[in-house]
């Protein structure tokens, strides 16, 4: 659905950029496709590598690390899972229903859902290639300190 | 020639470990391929529509125009704005730095840029709707309330943990992306 929208979008407003002015539209085309072609090595290698990282840890792995454990050992597991893996939401939800039904608590379940969403390991390199180490590194660490703190929350609010 | 061969020299070597991978074990390898290939669809159904658009935002949307309602004078709307555009996105986190990229070209202020990262990456609407399907009302609105206030937190602390000379490094480098060199 959103696809759609996202590329009417971006084919409405091409073709009205073209009919106001083609020097400009063709400008426009210039640098869309520079700065793709810009990021293109370090997009084919986080999808090959997350191929990879998603082969050794698919859902049964992760539901094995993940349904028995609890306390910090659980959550230390669902944080390096949920760092390392990039899982569409679309597949981490029900993912996570189907953990939460086989007795994993609710911390664990939102730290690797929160981690999952807001860290990004195997995307690092390209985030560092846009805002810099430091910033890159920075966004990270934090992320995770919130995911910690916000998830402990939930879990205390759900009961467990 | 050789440029060309170092700026792809990661995508070589995920490349040669795949068809090891394939060698040593034909079913995981043919696994590892197939969920790569699920990620490049799921990729190619946001991110060239994405580079379009911005580098049409860049081309006909004014500095002074963005600098306005997104830059540092523009307080809290700003913000409400910077976090409503990220929340209304779709696609992988990594498909948002491109345009928090042409955002900091354009005069966005860091805190925003930072405020549109983490609602992109937190908050967005159909993710709401879906997590609230399958994890529960309780669940989905906690977790929702708790990152409000954790990427406000997180874009505050981004900006004023920046010195001068780290903020203008990354606008400098960003501005370089979305530039393409």
């Amino acid at each position: 659905m959103f696809t759609v929208f996202l590329y009417g979008a971006a084919i409405l407003w091409l073709t009205a950029s073209f009919f106001r002015d083609r020097e400009r539209t063709r400008l426009a085309l210039r640098k869309a496709w520079k700065s793709f072609e810009n990021i293109l090595p370090s997009v084919l290698a986080i999808l090959l590598l997350i191929g990879l990282i998603l082969t050794l840890l698919d859902a049964d792995t992760i539901s094995r690390l993940l349904g028995s454990d609890s306390g910090v050992l659980g959550m230390g597991i669902a944080a390096a899972v949920g760092c390392v893996t990039l899982i569409p939401g679309f597949v981490a939800f029900p993912l996570a229903a189907s953990l939460l039904a086989a007795g994993a608590g609710y911390a664990q379940i939102a730290l690797f859902i929160s981690t999952l969403m807001m860290v990004g390991i195997a995307t690092l390199p390209l985030e560092i290639r846009y805002f810099g180490r430091r910033a890159a590194l920075k966004r990270n660490v934090l992320s995770l300190i919130c995911a910690v703190i916000t998830s402990c929350l939930v879990g205390a609010a759900m009961g467990g | 020639m050789k440029k060309t061969l170092s700026r792809y020299r990661l995508f070589l070597i995920m490349l040669l470990a795949d068809l090891l991978l394939l060698c040593m074990s034909p079913e995981l390898g043919r696994k590892a391929v197939s969920l790569s290939g699920n990620h490049l669809l799921q990729m190619l159904s946001v991110i060239p529509p994405i580079f379009l658009l911005l580098g049409l935002m860049d081309v006909w949307v004014p500095k002074e125009t963005m600098t306005k309602y997104m830059g540092r004078g523009a307080g809290a709307r700003g913000g409400v704005l910077a976090f409503l555009l990220g929340s209304l996105s779709a696609g992988p986190l990594y498909a948002s730095f491109p345009v928090a990229a042409v955002f900091l070209k354009k005069g966005v202020s860091l805190t925003n840029v930072f405020i549109f990262i983490g609602a992109w990456s937190t908050t967005k609407v159909p993710m709401m709707l879906f997590e609230i399907t399958q994890l529960g009302m309780k669940f989905a609105l906690i977790r929702f309330g708790l990152n409000l206030a954790a990427i406000a937190a997180m874009a505050v602390i981004m900006e004023k943990t920046a010195s001068k000379e780290e903020a203008a490094s990354i606008c400098e480098t960003a501005i370089r992306r979305a530039d393409g060199d």
